[in-house]
């Protein structure tokens, strides 16, 4: 398999804590991976150390084949990279309009980007009908749904995302990893998926990870990891 | 009935002044939650480059426009060479940078032009078709450019790319990096910008109020007043503050204190506003998790 | 500082006798630097407390300096009050207006504070040459005062006499702040600074405490007017512009805050360092003053009291991390 992101190695911390140690993961072009974990396991910190949004990081980032650790966040994201972090990181004084238009703040073609503002809305309608509505006021769903639809603002080859499931209901979960589905399928956009709700990433996803304290303890396809007893009883509650 | 058109409307006129101070303060705040103590200064020097210039023979308006570009880099400047640093120091540290830049452009002032008082050009002629016994040329003149200022810079907010980046890079600095924002060349800008109004409230308020190193003192004071009277988080509820703080100077001097004791004005709409409506007319109320 | 408590007496014994020795051993001029030096380091602790232990910003204290100063001068030119008595009756005027307007200053924070205290600073010189108060402050002539005699016909003339009286004042003040600053009250003070919300919860009177640290803060800096006017013999209102305010506070941050030894350090700095860059520049001086400021905050944030107390911890402990990994930015991260 082509790897378009690998990380070899990485250590990161905030201080003197030391969240990740030696963290290697590989995610398949084209694919869908997830990175599970519980709280405090070092998940969204291993996002951060991809976009290079830690203070204290090393290692090895490559995205596709090239090393990007070292790179600045911002031209990070020139790669192709979009970060949905945790907490959707909306703008939420500015309008859904404006969240999108800087989704493609870095984008030279101006025709490409208006298009993509239609396609971007078509996933989302919900979005379209709040158009110049500001994002402060939208539901929680919707901010995430406005979340996704900015980075996808980038045309981004990798889409990395934190919890997108956080404090929505289930319903609106389905509804957004069905849209992700999608967007995978026919943006060909390779995903990260970071989660905590192990059973709606691993329906999701091709291939997992496990993270435990920093370090990556298990990986496999998502039927394997889904089947397997020890995962099952802490992760998947049966 | 006369005198108090007379001094509403140029409690407008001076009001501009302060509502372009006031949106310099409010657009850095906005960006770093750090009050710019030296704004005044820094206009002030910006006044004293204009006059060099002047002085030298260029045409006014010539002169103005190389001031403002003048302003501009030095508000770019400052931010990545000065203030950078200490960024996110605690507030005391960056207060007295603030303070020591304060200082410097002060005395640097003084070191060149000198104490004593000069007089600085109007661009409008005193007998020109605009003026009447209400309003001096220059008093039309003065609200004309602070508005025509205060309009542009509100459309470059709202309609540019790069307005858009400067908001989002002052609202949420995280996700702007995310979105591939340079979020540090956001804040030069941001104080390139306030540099270039400065210039504008300097050399629009010379005129009447003379060109000396303390002249902008004052109108500092007034302008943290109108920042603070529009709402610290709203730039054009603090220029809109600037305009009444102006008025309510002036009618306070003529009514109620008396004209020597009108920078007191300013402590008590400074004062009254932090205790009974922090966030200012428009602002809106911030709830800080604990 | 050490912990061996020998070693501090003997410390503290050779300051004494150092200090009671100086004014035989300078000129007259340079006693009087030393006398204000005395001075500034009562406004400082003053302002420390306020600043420094308790958290509350104030960019106005020279209102208070003028306040002080002014009490005096009015005492002594219009009453038959000696002037030693102004001093504690100007201290008392001091409390009370700090404690005033320590009341609307518990609405306020951190910068909104400062700006209130600044745009209090900026109004002084102008409310103190209003023409209603001319009878009392002399408008904007002021208020000249007459060199105090050295009582008792002391062996030592007047500018002695005066570095004496500073001294006397400024020692059982300082023994105060510290005691105020050990004890309870002091944990108090740095709690409300720290996290007022958990102080509170913890059943400390916030606005008692905040509203009397204004008041004691303010006490102490009208002491220091009080006998700033005595020393220089003269009140205007244009001795109390904005830059005095900021010369303090700039003191306190240059000498370290929440540092009792600070408000020393920062008197001294205050007091020569204008000099100094008078020197280095003859024409303008506050130019080299404020690269001085800027390059302290770059170099030793914590003040020269902080400084003191890095390079002591570095020296006992070397091979203890002394460096705090850089923490995070609050532009970047939360932990994860």
């Amino acid at each position: 398999m082509t790897a378009i992101l690998a990380t070899h190695n990485l250590d990161a911390g905030y201080g003197p804590t030391q969240v990740l140690s030696g963290l290697s993961l590989e995610v398949e072009e084209g694919g869908i991976t997830a990175l599970l974990g519980a709280n405090g396991a070092g998940k969204t910190t291993t996002l951060r150390a991809i976009c290079n949004m830690m203070t204290r990081s090393t290692g090895e980032v490559r995205f596709a084949g090239a090393r990007i650790d070292g790179k600045a966040t911002e031209d990070i994201v020139r790669l192709g990279i979009a970060h949905v972090p945790d907490g959707r990181g909306t703008f939420t004084g500015l309008t859904v309009e404006e969240n999108l238009r800087l989704g493609a703040y870095t984008r030279r073609d101006r025709d490409g980007a208006a298009q993509d503002m239609a396609r971007v809305l078509g996933y989302f309608p919900r979005l379209a009908e709040r158009r110049r509505q500001q994002a402060g006021t939208l539901s929680g769903g919707e901010q995430q749904m406005l979340a996704i639809a900015r980075a996808l603002m980038l045309r981004p080859r990798l889409l990395l995302l934190d919890e997108p499931s956080f404090g929505l209901a289930p319903i609106l979960v389905q509804e957004i990893f069905s849209i992700l589905r999608a967007i995978n399928r026919d943006e060909r956009a390779s995903m990260l998926l970071v989660e905590q709700n192990a059973n709606m990433a691993l329906q999701l996803a091709d291939h997992a990870y496990l993270i435990e304290t920093g370090r990556i303890v298990m990986h496999g396809s998502s039927a394997e990891i889904g089947n397997d007893e020890s995962v099952r009883r802490s992760y998947l509650g049966y | 009935m006369d005198t108090f058109l007379h001094q509403v409307l140029s409690g407008l006129a001076t009001g501009g002044i302060y509502a372009s101070i006031a949106l310099a303060l409010v657009m850095i705040y906005q960006a770093t939650h750090h009050m710019n103590f030296a704004q005044g200064e820094l206009a002030m020097f910006s006044t004293y480059i204009a006059w060099t210039l002047i002085d030298a023979g260029m045409p006014y308006w010539l002169a103005f426009v190389a001031t403002l570009i003048l302003s501009f880099i030095a508000g770019v400047l400052i931010e990545r060479i000065i203030v950078r640093p200490i960024e996110n120091s605690p507030v005391l540290t960056v207060v007295t940078v603030f303070v020591g830049l304060l200082f410097i452009l002060n005395s640097m002032a003084g070191f060149i032009y000198g104490y004593t008082i000069k007089s600085f050009p109007s661009p409008f002629p005193s007998d020109a078709w605009y003026g009447s016994s209400y309003m001096s040329p220059h008093e039309v003149g003065m609200i004309v450019v602070t508005l025509a200022m205060l309009a542009l810079v509100y459309l470059f907010f709202r309609f540019t790319p790069l307005g858009l980046a400067m908001r989002a890079a002052a609202q949420n600095p995280i996700s702007s990096r995310l979105v591939g924002i340079r979020v540090g060349w956001m804040l030069a800008l941001g104080w390139g910008l306030a540099g270039t109004i400065g210039a504008v409230a300097g050399m629009m308020a010379a005129p009447i109020v003379y060109l000396d190193p303390t002249m902008m003192d004052g109108v500092l004071l007034y302008g943290f007043a109108a920042a603070l009277l529009g709402g610290i988080n709203n730039p054009w509820g603090a220029a809109t503050g600037g305009f009444l703080v102006g008025v309510l100077e002036n009618l306070a001097g003529a009514y109620v204190v008396g004209t020597e004791i009108k920078l007191s004005v300013a402590l008590v709409i400074i004062v009254g506003v932090l205790l009974l409506r922090p966030s200012g007319l428009f602002g809106r109320a911030l709830v800080t998790r604990v | 500082m050490t912990d061996n408590p020998t070693l501090r007496w003997a410390g503290l014994a050779v300051l004494a006798v150092g200090l009671v020795v100086l004014p035989f051993l300078l000129s007259s001029y340079h006693v009087f630097q030393a006398t204000m030096v005395i001075d500034y380091a009562i406004v400082l602790l003053g302002l420390n407390i306020l600043v420094g232990f308790n958290g509350q910003i104030s960019l106005g204290h020279g209102a208070f300096y003028a306040i002080g100063a002014y009490t005096t001068a009015i005492l002594v030119s219009q009453t038959d009050i000696p002037y030693w008595a102004t001093i504690p009756i100007a201290g008392a005027v001091c409390l009370g207006a700090g404690y005033v307007f320590g009341l609307p200053a518990l609405r306020l924070e951190g910068l909104y504070l400062a700006l209130a205290t600044f745009a209090l600073a900026v109004a002084t010189p102008q409310l103190l040459k209003y023409r209603l108060l001319e009878g009392w402050t002399g408008g904007v002539q002021g208020i000249t005062l007459v060199k105090p005699d050295p009582p008792l016909h002391l062996p030592i003339n007047a500018d002695q006499w005066l570095y004496f009286l500073c001294l006397v004042i400024a020692v059982p003040l300082y023994v105060i702040g510290w005691n105020l600053l050990r004890a309870r009250t002091g944990r108090a003070l740095v709690a409300i600074r720290d996290h007022p919300t958990a102080a509170a919860a913890m059943g400390i009177n916030t606005a008692f405490y905040k509203t009397s640290t204004f008041g004691i803060s303010a006490m102490f800096t009208g002491i220091g007017g009080a006998l700033g006017a005595i020393v220089t013999q003269y009140v205007a209102p244009d001795s109390f512009p904005i830059f005095l305010s900021l010369f303090f506070m700039v003191g306190i941050v240059v000498g370290g805050v929440a540092s009792i030894a600070g408000a020393v350090f920062g008197a001294i700095f205050i007091e020569f360092v204008p000099n100094v860059a008078s020197e280095i520049s003859d024409a303008a001086p506050w130019a080299i003053y404020g690269v001085f400021l800027i390059g302290c905050m770059y170099v030793m944030p914590r003040g020269v009291a902080g400084l003191i107390r890095t390079l002591a911890e570095r020296a006992r402990q070397p091979q203890a991390e002394t460096k705090q990994a850089k923490t995070l930015s609050p532009r970047g991260e939360r932990a994860g």
